[in-house]
Parts: structure tokens; sequence; C-alpha cells
């Protein structure tokens, strides 16, 4: 056994409003910049629809993720270290920028700048890569925002595999969803096996996944090898950019952008301790459907004494330790059972879960029959098809996804009779395999959501680092250089750099400057 | 073996190692590279402002600045907690929000003050020849080629740079040789919503208020006032805040997208369902609310009001009639007209619901002399005799201490117990005509009529009594409603349902037709919403949006939703009631700001103006007219009554009347006409009442086409009114601005139609009658497009201000992060440089002048008595003018102008003097004002001023409106409650008490927002105890609704009402706009073409237009205009995704792409609005010219009822009553374009930019 602690995300999607904020925040923090406009670090997708960039979830066709070998062991789905290494030149499975979009600008100048013409000028949209300029543009990373686009193309939608999709396509049928993306911080990222620089790496105290700014190459395998797509090209720096889980604020013990201003509340973080030395074996399992509890079964118990014991052992903070207990990330995807990976089937032992979202209800009444259990819906009612959430979070599998969809719905209801009947009817938990603590207890960060129950942050102990791990020097020198950007500043022996990301080439088209 | 890196530099020193059996590696590798992304995470500075923009949002945000700049935002998380049992409110915020820090230094920002080049020529020129600016100007616009040359390219580019001193001399010669020349009342000037930045508006207004300009109002332009507020409630819009929608177990989100136009709170929409309370979204297209729902209802656009008929037909059925509810019986009865005693009239031999029984009604007056004429009354069931009940509007004027809702007897303090029907004690029984509009054909067909009798005839029992013009047949209002809803009250007759099947008006089955949704859906909600309702005591809730109201006639739709709520006692309960938020923004220190913002610390009284009368009016759209009065005309009205009138003229008749404001007011110069006054020796009153009686001074409003009449200056700040709000945008670039536009039908000349009678017709209509538009934006806007001069103002993270909500109870700052950029201003330091060239300029043209002005009959003062028994005209000769009374009141305000910049910068004198106030209520505020001289320090220079304290910042001006206001300052609160007390004779006080100490200033919300203090301006309380709900204070202190009766109306008793069929709710259809037969075949391009209704919802990528040109946000949208249509008319018009198609009508047209999506149903299409045509638009084929706005296609309709005035609630306010800019009953023709033209080649010879070089 070998423990890491990671901090996870969830994702509670039956409160996402869709509103992009967190999409926003993000970009004008980390990517709005020449050379990554087309870049969203989080973005949020409509479902049912093909995504950003254009069926990414389609791995037939990007080869992103890990493939398990007849020997059980894992191989990259893109082909193994020979394979990548012959096709650093002509990588066929790389997303073109018309599979994003081609990033665009507008002429605003000319607003105000445009001599006397015949009809009220317009600013005009150019290419933020070429500088041309567009008629209009083909696609966007939302361009199927609240469903728009023909179902034919929307359904093309990897998730309906299986299913028998027609009817979704009708206005009385329609559902919908949100799904907001980011890097998924893997246990068993594929994008780091991908890198021929061995620029990618996942970092030991917190599991967030970077690429090393100086040693990328812009090879672009892990563009390829990340079955999310979550890895971005910077055409300016040429090097391959990617969430960073705001590490900056995680250290601080704050939450992320895109959690922080996550305006739905539904985004959580807290700590995960996993046993390193299952990775292989959980994301190796032979059945797709069992994806899913593999890798729950690599999570250990924060309360378990023996865990705590070895935790310490191998490096763990305490306060790392007791934010484990609290952490709410750990109670939705493990106590309760209501979060779920994103596409487990990609094996990568993905870090940033989903709470499924409830949806109004199809047809009962349309031929008479209502809700059997009074007021609140029934889970076989509501719109959203249970196979198309599990085709999704489950790799295929329904029973997990059922049962979740369940206990929400029974939380409603135990609530509903407490706050309007006056009743607490233990039965309805019972039914769902709840207890009235534990109901407490999900209500409680589920419905008040209270800033400190959804984010749960242990600060970085970087005072660990040293020589010996109670050495004060490196704390103290770093303490007093922080900042100093013409010395050492932060770093520990780096030499100074003008810019990480390379000269700059480009001009920033974002602010309205055309390209020229 | 794969290369899984798990890098770090501490926490182990092991060499290289690896683990999960080789599968991933530990090295030990330098980090030292992670400091770029911490490089850039790191900032200088945090600063708590926000977004001025007109959303209800008011999100507290944090500005990061970094070296001096702006970098990014995101929002505060220090909001004041809330009870341990509710959500708190962090993170409030959307993604609009989140974008704005992009315009700061993008190349949309307005960086210099702009002027049209050939203005400014002409300028330059005639400077030369006259050293006096106002004579310059004049020599300009009294030109007529002159003027002629600037107007007409007005839009089209050609905009250079010039210097502050410049524009600001420009502008104050205009306005004064306009105030000289016209009147101080054609000078007007435009802003919006003062909630969400009240010290920038208060700038403009201040400084308009100060010459004597027009203040024109938007609440009703925007058409997101709901009259139906001011009809039931007497209350423009009260609202519970959005943390109490987590008190509800029931809540209908009906016509309100919450999470795309509500994002920073529907977090307590989400939330409250884990708590047990169920969802239902009623929205025409699966939209984003439905995503939240528990049962989405899809009801056809514009047939809500059938829908909520119909389920006020099964409340009614199921817990007023057959089976009862105990708690809503008792909440109706207290709480709700229900019990009233309405007069049975015969009209032509049919039995019709009349006006209410009035104390003057009775031989005796029913022993009242006080206002006998507004004593409605009830019968009460203790003693069954008539009584007049305690808190109708005739106690609140005149006498003190019984304007409460106390159950007693007015005559002698007597417990009642008012008697709702009559259906067991009655004299008789009445077939009584109600009027039905269900069975009205629609042209297009998605509109279903029924087959019913227009006349509809129901068993009413009535009682007899003795009234001085004989017996009366009286009956109350609950027995007339119950069978207006067609609800069998155990009476019989034809036209009441014996079952929910039944194909009778008003039905579950009768609505089926009309909105398409399965009546077992209608029965099912509308049972678990009254059931919900019972159980909890009204903790049922409706939210409601722009979606609804924005109909013709929204009255319907809103009172149908409105009765639902009273039904079952769920207004003024926590957690349940109306929620409707559109555009409203809660002002809360509504009263400390009132007198910074309309200068009534120097002159009273302001002039305001309704702007949806004014545009109808001066843009010339009534000219187009095609909505004749019959055709929305009650079956049971006197169709002679109405038949010489067009709508036009029906507002001619509320402005004469005195009901709605008039601007500009007189055909003379209003200081021309105090002169005369004098010299006639007549008080102006007198003068222009008989002046007006003899006809030789007409009132503007009957010759708005006499340039006499014209507005001439007009600004336009914190507004895009050209690019977002205005309805029927092409008639106000042709009318009122003069230059190109796509009008493409005809007007109502030269379609033969019926002219108006009141109003002079012109057979040329005047193009241009604006002399000059002034805006001030950070950003380019249409309506900056269309300027002659552009202002740059600062932006929202650069300049100091307030800003409040009716979302949440907290008041909180924008702040200035970093100084204005460039050369940008704030808004108030912009009108204080124009104030001050103003009055530099004055001498020997403006000295000490006295004003007029005509002041409308205005709700919650004692004038509001004014017309209760009947409509009639002084001009016809029905009754005397009488200023206040039977016409305006005319009020002299002498204005020294020279001294207008002097009393920009100082508080007046007047609130010393004449103390402070509102709605209904004043208090002395000498404290106050002593204080703010210490706060602020008072004005050394020698002058008019001298002595006071001083407002010479935008810190100064916040400063003075925390002081004076109640919310912000406890000791304000007190005297405003003990001020009510002397109304209500009940103790009000000690809901404030406890915070008398509390006094709130600029640097503490800086700080954090804190939460206001409790005032009797708002119905609701904010304790630690309830959540903001409005009409709280109404049920659980008993002060009245400010109505006619005191109580929530379901019955609007004016004959106006009535004459129009609205006495009771009912179904409405959509009006036929009649904008696309003519051009249909005219404009054929050879593709499929088809007609399609207009709706026109709040955008999610922008807040009206601001931030819809942000790259960001367009990058999150399709990058330029789109409309949303189906899947189905896609298909029919070989429409793909994406492709470029045309929208048109007689209106004009539009250029942009499609949308095809199932979420949208067949024959309506829907453009999220204020996609303004500066971004990627090409052009019209229909036109020939760059295609238009989501305004292009609309044109202003107004409705009669809502130029009703002089009568209790139904008397003018700004913003209040009047008439609203409706726009979804219209329907445009969509095709695919064939050729996509940008047309951006200039014009041979002219080049703004070389213009630029030389002129700058």
């Amino acid at each position: 056994m070998k423990i890491r602690a990671q901090i996870g995300m969830v994702l509670n999607l039956d409160k996402c409003i869709g509103c992009h904020t967190c999409s926003v925040t993000c970009k004008n923090v980390w990517t709005a910049r020449a050379g990554v406009e087309y870049a969203w670090f989080n973005n949020v997708e409509t479902k049912p629809g093909v995504g950003y960039p254009r069926d990414w979830e389609n791995q037939n066709k990007w080869n992103g993720g890990w493939s398990r070998l007849g020997n059980g062991k894992l191989k990259p789905k893109m082909g193994g270290k020979f394979r990548v290494l012959a096709k650093l030149f002509a990588n066929p499975d790389l997303p073109e920028i018309d599979d994003y979009y081609e990033p665009f600008t507008f002429e605003y100048d000319r607003l105000q700048k445009s001599p006397e013409v015949h009809t009220p000028p317009t600013a005009r949209m150019h290419s933020a890569i070429t500088g041309e300029i567009m008629e209009k543009p083909e696609w966007g990373p939302n361009w199927e925002e609240i469903l728009g686009g023909e179902f034919s193309k929307r359904s093309q939608d990897y998730n309906f595999a299986q299913m028998e999709k027609e009817i979704y396509g009708e206005f009385e049928n329609t559902f919908m969803m949100y799904l907001p993306r980011l890097c998924e911080h893997c246990l068993n990222p594929a994008c780091a096996a991908a890198c021929p620089s061995g620029a990618i790496y996942k970092r030991e105290e917190d599991g967030i996944v970077l690429i090393d700014q100086e040693k990328c190459r812009g090879w672009r395998m892990c563009v390829s090898g990340c079955p999310y797509k979550k890895i971005y090209f910077n055409w300016e720096s040429g090097k391959s950019e990617k969430c960073t889980f705001c590490y900056p604020r995680i250290e601080a013990g704050d939450p992320t952008v895109c959690s922080e201003t996550c305006v739905g509340r539904i985004r959580y973080l807290g700590v995960m301790l996993y046993d390193a030395d299952r990775i292989e074996q959980a994301a190796s399992s032979e059945d797709v459907e069992d994806l899913y509890q593999e890798q729950c079964d690599i999570f250990l118990d924060p309360h378990d004494k023996e865990v705590i014991a070895q935790a310490r052992k191998d490096g763990i903070p305490d306060s790392w330790l007791q934010a484990a207990k609290e952490s709410p990330v750990y109670k939705m995807a493990m106590d309760w059972k209501l979060a779920f990976p994103l596409h487990p089937e990609y094996r990568t032992l993905p870090m940033v879960w989903y709470i499924p979202p409830l949806s109004p209800i199809q047809s009962a009444m349309e031929d008479g029959r209502l809700e059997k259990s009074g007021v609140i819906p029934d889970v076989q009612n509501l719109r959203i098809p249970v196979k198309y959430l599990a085709n999704m979070l489950t790799g295929g599998k329904e029973a997990p996804v059922v049962q979740a969809l369940e206990r929400m719905l029974a939380m409603r209801e135990y609530m509903r009779g407490k706050t309007v009947e006056g009743i607490a009817d233990k039965d309805i938990l019972d039914r769902v395999g709840l207890d009235e603590n534990t109901l407490d207890d999900m209500y409680r960060i589920m419905a008040l959501a209270n800033y400190e129950d959804r984010y749960v942050i242990p600060t970085n102990h970087r005072e660990y680092a040293g020589e010996t791990p109670f050495d004060n020097e490196i704390a103290f020198e770093q303490r007093t250089s922080c900042g100093f950007s013409f010395g050492n500043g932060c770093g520990d022996g780096g030499q100074t750099r003008t810019n990480l990301f390379g000269t700059s080439t480009h001009k920033n088209t974002m602010s309205g400057k055309v390209r020229s | 073996m794969s290369h899984f890196l798990d890098k770090l530099t501490y926490l182990t020193r092991e060499k290289p190692e690896t683990f999960s059996d080789g599968h991933g590696i530990t090295t030990n590798e330098d980090r030292g590279w992670e400091r770029a992304y911490r490089g850039r995470w790191s900032h200088d500075k945090v600063v708590r402002s926000t977004h001025g923009v007109n959303c209800t949002g008011s999100c507290s945000w944090k500005i990061y600045v970094k070296g001096g700049l702006v970098t990014w935002e995101t929002q505060q998380t220090n909001y004041p907690r809330t009870r341990p049992d509710l959500p708190n409110h962090e993170p409030r915020g959307c993604s609009r929000g989140a974008s704005y820090s992009w315009y700061l230094y993008s190349s949309a920002r307005v960086k210099y003050p702009m002027i049209r080049s050939r203005l400014l020529k002409l300028w330059r020129e005639t400077k030369n020849v006259y050293t006096d600016p106002v004579i310059a100007w004049a020599n300009i616009v009294e030109d007529q080629e002159k003027a002629k040359s600037y107007k007409q390219v007005r839009g089209l580019g050609g905009m250079v740079r010039a210097s502050w001193d410049e524009v600001n001399e420009i502008i104050a010669a205009a306005n004064i040789y306009t105030v000289k020349t016209y009147g101080p009342d054609r000078i007007v000037g435009f802003s919006p919503i003062p909630a969400m930045s009240m010290v920038s508006y208060a700038a403009g207004s201040r400084y308009l208020s100060l010459i004597g300009g027009v203040c024109l109002s938007f609440y009703d332009w925007y058409c997101d006032l709901p009259p139906a507020s001011p009809q039931t409630w007497g209350e423009q819009t009260d609202v519970p805040e959005s943390a109490d929608w987590y008190n509800s177990s029931y809540i209908m989100a009906w016509g309100s997208n919450v999470p795309q136009t509500r994002t920073p709170d529907a977090h307590f929409f989400t939330e409250v369902r884990y708590k047990g309370a169920k969802t239902v979204a009623v929205t025409p297209d699966y939209s984003e609310v439905a995503k939240l729902s528990d049962i989405w209802l899809n009801p056809r656009q514009g047939t809500d009001a059938a829908m909520a008929m119909a389920m006020g037909h099964v409340i009614l059925s199921e817990f007023h009639t057959n089976a009862q509810s105990d708690y809503f019986d008792d909440y109706t009865r207290l709480y709700s007209d229900m019990p009233f005693l309405v007069q049975i009239d015969q009209q032509d031999g049919v039995y019709v619901a009349g006006r209410t029984l009035r104390a003057s009604d009775f031989e005796d007056n029913l022993d009242q002399e006080n206002n006998p004429e507004w004593k409605s009354t009830v019968i009460d069931a203790n003693t069954d005799k008539v009584v007049i009940p305690k808190g109708t509007i005739g106690s609140r004027w005149g006498e003190d201490g019984n304007w409460n809702l106390e159950s007693k007897n007015l005559a002698d303090g007597n417990e009642i117990w008012p008697l709702k029907s009559l259906v067991k004690k009655h004299d008789e029984i009445l077939s009584v005509g109600f009027p039905y509009f269900g069975n009205l054909e629609h042209e297009q067909p998605i509109f279903t009529a029924t087959d019913h009798d227009s006349v509809l005839f129901h068993n009413i029992p009535v009682r007899k009594v003795k009234t001085r013009d004989g017996d009366k047949y009286v009956a109350t209002v609950f027995d007339l409603m119950v069978a207006n809803y067609g609800v069998d009250s155990g009476l019989g007759g034809d036209n009441v349902a014996k079952s929910y099947d039944d194909d009778a008006p008003y039905t579950p089955a009768w609505q089926e037709k009309i909105t398409g949704v399965p009546r077992e859906k209608i029965i099912k909600v509308a049972r678990e919403f009254a059931e919900n309702a019972d159980k909890t005591r009204g903790r049922s809730m409706i939210i409601i949006g722009a979606a609804m109201n924005h109909w013709y006639h929204m009255d319907m739709n809103y009172r149908g939703v409105i009765n639902m709520l009273v039904m079952c006692g769920c207004v003024g309960k926590s957690g349940g009631g109306w929620a409707h938020y559109v555009g409203q923004e809660k002002l809360r220190p509504q009263t400390g700001w009132q007198p910074l913002a309309f200068a009534t610390d120097w002159h009273r009284p302001p002039r305001h103006m309704n702007s949806t009368s004014f545009f109808y009016n001066h843009s010339n759209q009534w000219r187009y007219e095609k909505l004749a009065v019959d055709e929305i005309l009650s079956p049971l009205a006197d169709k002679k009554k109405w038949q010489d009138y067009s709508l036009i003229d029906c507002n001619i008749r509320s402005e004469r009347m005195g009901w709605l404001p008039s601007a500009p007011q007189l055909q003379e110069n209003p200081l021309e006409i105090t002169k005369l006054a004098k010299e006639a020796g007549k008080p102006t009153a007198e003068y222009i009442s008989g002046r007006l009686k003899d006809g030789s001074l007409q009132m503007s409003c009957e010759d708005p086409d006499d340039p006499r009449n014209f507005p001439r200056n007009m600004f336009v700040w914190r507004s895009n009114i050209l690019g977002s709000s205005g309805k029927g945008h092409e008639y106000m670039l042709k009318h009122l601005l003069g230059t190109q536009n796509g009008i493409m039908g005809k007007d109502i000349a030269e379609n033969g139609d019926k002219r108006p009678s009141e109003v002079v017709w012109h057979d040329e209509a005047p193009e241009g009658k604006l002399d000059l538009v002034v805006t001030l934006d950070f950003r380019m806007s249409t309506t900056c497009l269309y300027s002659d001069i552009v202002l740059p103002s600062a932006t929202w993270y650069e300049k100091n201000d307030l800003n409040t909500s009716d979302m949440h109870p907290f008041i909180h700052p924008l702040s200035r992060a970093v100084d204005p950029a460039w050369e940008s201003r704030s808004d108030w330091d912009i009108y204080k440089g124009i104030a001050e060239k103003f009055s530099e300029l004055c001498p020997s043209h403006l000295g000490e002048e006295t004003d007029v002005v005509a002041l409308p009959i205005l709700h919650d003062t004692p004038a509001e008595l004014a017309q209760g028994i009947d409509v009639k005209e002084w001009n016809k000769g029905e009754i005397d003018p009488i200023p206040g009374k039977t016409m305006p009141a005319y009020v002299d305000v002498v204005r020294n102008y020279p001294d207008t910049y002097k009393k920009f910068t100082a508080l007046g004198p007047l609130l010393t003097k004449v103390g402070n106030g509102g709605k209904g209520i004043a208090w002395n505020t000498e404290p106050e004002y002593e204080f703010l001289g210490e706060l602020n320090r008072v004005v050394t220079d020698a002058g008019v001023s001298k002595g006071m304290p001083r407002i010479e910042t935008d810190i100064d001006a916040t400063e003075v409106i925390l002081s004076l206001a109640p919310e912000t300052n406890g000791q304000v609160a007190v005297k405003a409650w003990n001020a009510l007390e002397k109304f209500t004779g009940r103790q009000h006080k000690h809901l404030a008490l406890p915070k008398a100490e509390e006094k709130i200033r600029f640097r503490d919300v800086q700080a954090q927002p804190r939460k206001i203090i409790s005032s009797p301006t708002w119905s609701g309380l904010e304790d630690e105890h309830v959540s903001y709900n409005a009409g709280y204070t109404n049920v659980h202190e008993l002060i009245p609704w400010r109505t006619m009766t005191g109580r929530q109306q379901f019955y609007q008793d004016h004959s106006w009402m009535r004459d129009f069929g609205e006495g009771f709710c009912v179904y409405k259809p959509p009006i036929n706009t009649k904008t696309i037969s003519p051009v249909l075949d005219e404009k054929d391009n050879g593709n499929p073409q088809i007609a399609l209704n207009w709706i026109t919802p709040h955008q999610k990528w922008g807040i009206h237009s601001t931030y819809s040109e942000n790259l960001l946000m367009q990058t999150l949208s399709r990058g330029g205009p789109i409309v949303w249509i189906s899947e189905i008319d896609a298909r029919k018009m070989g429409v793909e995704d994406n492709d470029w198609i045309e929208i048109y009508n007689v209106n004009g047209a539009i250029a942009c792409r499609a949308v095809v999506s199932q979420r949208i149903n067949e024959g309506m299409c829907m453009m999220y609005h204020a996609q303004e045509k500066i971004i990627n638009t090409p052009g019209a084929e229909t036109t020939g010219k760059r295609g238009g706005i989501h305004n292009s296609v609309t044109r202003a309709v107004v409705k009669p009822t809502h130029m009703i005035g002089g009568y209790a609630q139904l008397s003018y306010g700004f913003n209040y009553y009047g008439t609203v800019g409706s726009n979804r009953d219209e329907f445009i023709i969509c095709r695919k374009m064939n050729k996509v033209d940008w047309m951006d080649e200039p014009t041979d010879g002219v080049s703004g930019n070389h213009d630029h070089e030389e002129l700058a």
C-alpha cells in the first residue's frame, strides 16, 4: 500500500444552471492571451450534443485514454512508446482547429473610426489566427448551447450508444443537461504516459497534473492521449497547456477559480486518500461496467486507523488527514454514492466527479398516470434516460445511477414530509439505504452548501520542503524572497527567465485588435 | 510500462522510485517553472465593486488590480450570512459580469469625447462668426439645411475626437438656446433603473431637474412594469428577495427563466428542492428553467392567462365553493376585495357589473363627511348591514388613525365579519352578462379561438339596497368572480361548468384548445399549488418574468396569476406570493435618493414623463397605428362612446384630464407663459386653465408634429435606448433623428385609414425633431453611433456609487479600483462639468426665470382622490377645468439659471424647510441635514449655496443618500414609521427601534455589503426572523394596500376598465398587429417564407445590450446576431442551423443567422433581445440597408386602460402607472437569404478618419 492524497472535485449537475461563469473567470485568469484564444481550460457543454472539441467523447476517433491488453496490462490507446515516437511529426489523432473552432475577434475600432458610410457600420468578424475576415463562425466552445443545432447533428452524441434515440428529438420529449468540464487530474493520466519529453507530471502532494512549460517541446502527444481533450496546444508558445487546478490557490487553501465563482454552488473540493499501488489494477478491469466500482475500491477510508497510520508514514500531513475526514468529495462519492467519474471506460481514473441531474417528469400524466409517491416525482418518469447518464458516468451500468437519483428524490420526499406535513418518515430513507444522520449531512452539504462545507482544502505544507521535513531554512528563504523575479524568486535554483512561454510573436487579438 | 511521472522536490527525498507495480514512477526534478502560473495569479490589490447594469443582480465583486491595471474579477464571498437554516448569498454573479473587465482596455472602449464631424465643422465655422456659443447654436439649428446636413447622417459613421471643453460648450449652448427659445421641457433625458448606480443616475437627473428638463421613465417603457401590480396592490412592484424562495414549498417559474435571467439567485431555486419544494416551469419552449423543474408546462406563448384562469377555476371549485379552506376563506375576507359590494347596472337591457357601492351612494353618505365617494362598502355578516370597513382609501386622506386593516366598522369601531358571498342569503338572482374575448379569431393560426358567445350570462345572487338614486342591486366581488371563472356556486345556469371536462370558458378542458396543455396537468398543478398553500398557510410562490409581461394584454396574464396567489392566501406570506422580477431593481434608499436625483432640495416639483407615451407620440409611431379601439373594446361597452377615438386620442384625453403627464407640456414656452400670466394679473394655473378652455392655448400632445412641440435636446446615459429597449427602432431613427431607416409600411393616411380625432394631422411627418443627442457610455453602443456627441464615461470599476436590488437585502458600492482610463469621467463629474459650463454661459440669455410645471394627478398624494365617480372631460364641456382635479396642476418654479452649478454641488434648503418623505408620508429631516454639513463639510464660497452641505464628489453624493434614507439611517427609519402611525393609528416603530443607532456610510459598504433597515417605504421586513417579502407588513401589521378598498383588488371598477372588459380578469388573445400582409408578397426573394411569432426574451450573453458585443460573450454564443427557430419551421424554409436568414415586416428588417433547435415549438421564433447591429450584421435584402436590431420589427402599441388616472391606485406615478411598450404580439416573415452583402464601402469624398486628423 502506498497512500497518496489528492484534492478531488465533485460537480452536482443537478444544481448546474449552465451559466458559464466558471468558464469566463477561468479564461480571464488563465487563457485570455495569444495562442490560447481557443482554449477553455474549463468549458460547459449542453447535452445531448457532440461538444467541444467536436465529438471528443468518441475514442474510436481520437484514440485517447488507455487500452487494456490481453494480459491485463494497460497501454495508451494511441499506441505504445515506439508508435508514439514514430508518429511525432504526423499525429493522426490530433484534433484540428476546426474541431475546436476558429477563434475570432471583431473589428470594434470601425464603430468609432468609420468614415461616413452608406449604412451604419458594423464590426466584422476576423480570424484570431490568420487575421482574415470571416463571414461567420462554424463552430464554437458552446455551439450547442441550450440544444442549438438540429437533433440529427447533436444526437451523434456518444452517450446515445445502444439507445433508441429518435423520440428524444421530438419537441415534447426534449431533455437537456449541462456538463461543465475541466482537466480530470486523473490518477492514471494518459497524457503523462503519452508525453515523449517527460514534461507532464502529477504532483505527489496534491495530485495536480501539470505540464512543465520548460520541458514541453510541443509534440502534442498529450493532446491526443487525453480522452477528455483537455490539453491545448498554445500556437504562440509552441507548447501545450492545460488546467492547473489553480494550484497557486489550492496551495493557499483556496478553491479553484471555477469552483469559487460557481454561481450554482455546484462544485465541491476535498481530499481523497487512495492506494497508489493499486492504480494499474483498478484501471485495467476487464469489463468497463466494473471500472467505476474498481476506482471506488482504491479510495481509502479516512476514518480507518490503519489508513491514518500508513498515511502518516507516507508523509501526508495531519491537516490533510483531518481534511480527508471532512471531505465533501469523499462523502458524495463514497459514503452517499451520489457522484460518479466521467467516462470511467477511458481507464484514466479521473478525479473530477459528477452527481447526475434530476429532470422534469415525462409523459406520466399524458397517459393518465400520476407519480406513485405523491408530490415528488419518481425516477422512472424522469425525462433524461438513465441509460444516457450511465453511458456518461458508469461505463453504461445503470444501477448505481438509479440509486443515486433515488437517493436524491428520497431526500426531497423526506424533507417535504418534514417541512410541509410535519412528519419525518424514516421508511422513505430505509427504502434507499439512508439513515437520518446521513440525510441531515446530505441536506446540509447539498442544499445549504456553505462555503466551508463546499471547499475543505488544507493548505500546502511547503515548509516540509528541505533536507529534512522539519528543517526551517528553505521555508524561511522562500518566505523572504517570494516574488522577486530578478533573483531566484520563489524558485529554488532556476535561472532568471523573461517569459516562460517564449517570446511573443503575435498580438493578443482578444481586445478586438484585428491582426494585420 | 508507461511514463507515469509523479514529480516532487520536497515531501520526500528518495530518488526516483516506482509504484503500482512499476506503472508509475516518482522523480525528483526541479519544479521551479511553477512560478509562472503563480505569478499570473498574484495581484496588487482587490477592490469591491459591482456592475451598474440593469439585471437586478447587484452582485458584489472582487476587482483585481495588478500593475495599475484591472486584470480580472471574481465574486466576493463575504456577504453577511443568513440564518443557519438558509443558504448564504455567495457567490452572486454570472458569466456576463465576469467578462466585464474585458471592456476596460478593449478597442470597444470609448476613450475620449467624440462628435459627429459634420456638426463639429459647422460649429467651428459658425463660432468663427459668432463668438457667443448660444447664438452660434441658434445659427446652426435654425438653418434647416445646416441642421439637416448633420441629422441625416446620424448613425452612418463619421465621428471624430473632440475636447471636453469644446463638447461641454456645445451642449451648454444647445441647452440654453432650447430653454430660452422653446422652454426647458424640450430638454429630455433618458436613463433607466437608478438602483444599479444611483449616483450616476442622479448626476444627470439632478442637472435636468435643476434646469427644468424632463426625466423620462423607463420601467413602463421597457414593459417591465406590470400594471397589474398597481391595479391590484397600489404598489409599483414589490417582491420577495430571492432568499425567500427557500422558504417556499411549491414554486412555479412562470415565464421566468430563472437560471438565465436570475443567475445569481438561481441556487435558492435549485437548493430548496432538496428541502422538499416542488418546482414547476411554465415556458413555451424547453428553457433552462425547465431543466431544473419537476413539471414542464408549455402553453402556447401568449395564452398564459387562459392557463391561469383554468387553474383559478380549479382552485375556486375545490377550495372556495364546493369545499372550503378555512385559511383561504379568512385570508380573502380580510385581505382582498372579495366581500366588497358591486353595483349591478342595467345597460341596454342587460345586467352588468358596475362600480363598487360607495358611502356617497347613500342618501346620508353613511354618515361620512370625509371622502364618502372614496369609501367602498361591504355587508357585515354579524349585523347583516352595509358598512364601511376601516382602511379604504377614503380613510387614508383627511382622517387620522382609521387607515388600517382591522376588521372594524369605520362608523362605530365595532368588530365586523365581512360577508363574502350572497349565495346563501340573497334577495334575488340576476342573470348578469360578462364579456368573453376567447372567441376572437386571430389572423395567425397558432392562436386558436373558441366558439363561445361574446357575452356570457351567469346567475348572480344580489341584494337590493336603497341608494340616493333609488333601489340598486348589489353583488359581492366574490360571487361575480366565481361566476366569471365559470364555476358553479350552486345557482346553475348556462355558462358554468359541471365538470372540468366541460367546454365552458375557463375550465381545464376549455384551456386545452387555447394553450395546448392537457387538462390533467392543469388540474394536478392547480390542486397541488393550492393544497400546498393550504397546508403551509401560503407558502406557494409564482416567479414571473418579462415573458408574460411583454404581451399587449399583460394585465390579464398577470392578474390571472395574481388571482391564484390571493385566492390561496400566499401574498404577504414568507415563502409565498408573487415574485415578479423584471427590470425593477429596488432602489432601497429611495427616499434618501430622491432629493439628490430630482433636486427637490432646491425646486419642487421636478418634471417627469412617461416614456411610452412620449416615444409613441414624438417618434410618430401613432401615425402608423393599425390597432383600432373597437378591436379591444368589451362587447358590453357602449361602442358609440369610443367610435371617434384612436389610441393616440385616448392618450391625449388622458393628458388633458391630468391622468398622464405631458412633455413637452404646452405649445408655448413655460418661461413666457408665466410672464403672460403675470401681465394678465392671474395666478399661472388659472391663466393656463383659462386659455386652455378658451382654446387660445394648446397642449403639446395635441399637435406633436408642430415644430414648437418637438423635444429638442436629448441626453442618454446608463442606457442604450436605440440599440436595446427602443420599441419601434426604425420610427425613432426616422422621426426623432431624421436619418436612414428601414420602415417598409405606410402611415394611416397612405393606407387610407381613419385619422385620429384629437390630434392635428400634418400631411408630411417631421423628421429629425431632435437638434442634439448626447450619450454617455464606456462602449460604442448603437445609441452612441447615432448620437451627435458621445461622452466617455468611467467604467464600473472606475467610479464610486451605490447599488441595491430587490433580489437581496444588501446595499453595496461601486468603487474606483483604478482611476478612469484615458479621458473618461464618472457620470457625476460629467454632469458637474456640463452644469458648470451651462452656468457660465447663462448670463445675457437666462437669469432668474419663473417656470411652470404641469403636474399630473399623483398616486400616494391626497390628489389621488380626484375623479371618483365618473369620467368627465373639461374640454368637452362636461365639467370645469380645475387644475389638480380635472386637469393637471400647474405649479410655478423659480429658477435662477446662472446658479445651476452651485445648486448642483450643494444640498439645498428645502430639506430643512419642507422635509422629506415618500409614498404619502413625510418627516422632518433637519438633523440629517446638519449631520451632512459635518460629514461632507459645507460650502465656503459666496453665493446661493454658502453654508450648505457640499456634494462635490460622487462619494459626497452617496453620503447624502445614505444619511437621508430610512433604509440606511436608523433614526430616519424610526421617524418614518412614526409618520405612518398617524395614518394607521397602530404601533409600528418597534420594527426599527432596535436599529435606531445604526448609520451606514459609504466606507462601511465598501468593507462589506450591509443589510438595509426595515422602513415603511416598502411592504416587507428584513430582520433575523423573516426574509424580505412583499405585502408582509400589510398582512402582519395591518397596513392597508394603497388601493381604493385598501385591500388586494380582484375587481377594477373604473369605467374605462369595464369598457375594455377588464373589470375582472379574462383571457384575451394576442392582438393582431397587421404587420405581415402589406409586405408579404412585395419582398419575395424566391425562397420559401413563413410567418412566425416574434419573441424577444432576455438574453444569456448580455444584460440587455451590455456585454453583448464583449468578445468572451460572443465566443460563447455564436459570434453575431442569431434567431432561434424550430426544426419544423426550418425544414419548411429549407434553412439549416447557422444559415443566414432575414426577418422582416412593415416596421423594418433584420439580417441574422438561424439557430435551429428542437427546444422551440413550431410557429414562434426567438431573438434574444438587444443583439445590436454593430456586430457582424450584413445588409438586409428587403431594405437594402444594414440589417436592424430586434426592435426593428416592432412598434409600440399603447393600451387605453393604462392611461387611466386620478383614481386612487390608478393614478400616475413615475415608473409606477401608465402606458407600457409591449412587443410580443408581433409577427415577422422569415426566410433564407440569397446574398450576404456587407455594405461596408465608404461614401465618396468623405472620410471620418481624415476629419479626425484634421479636427482633433
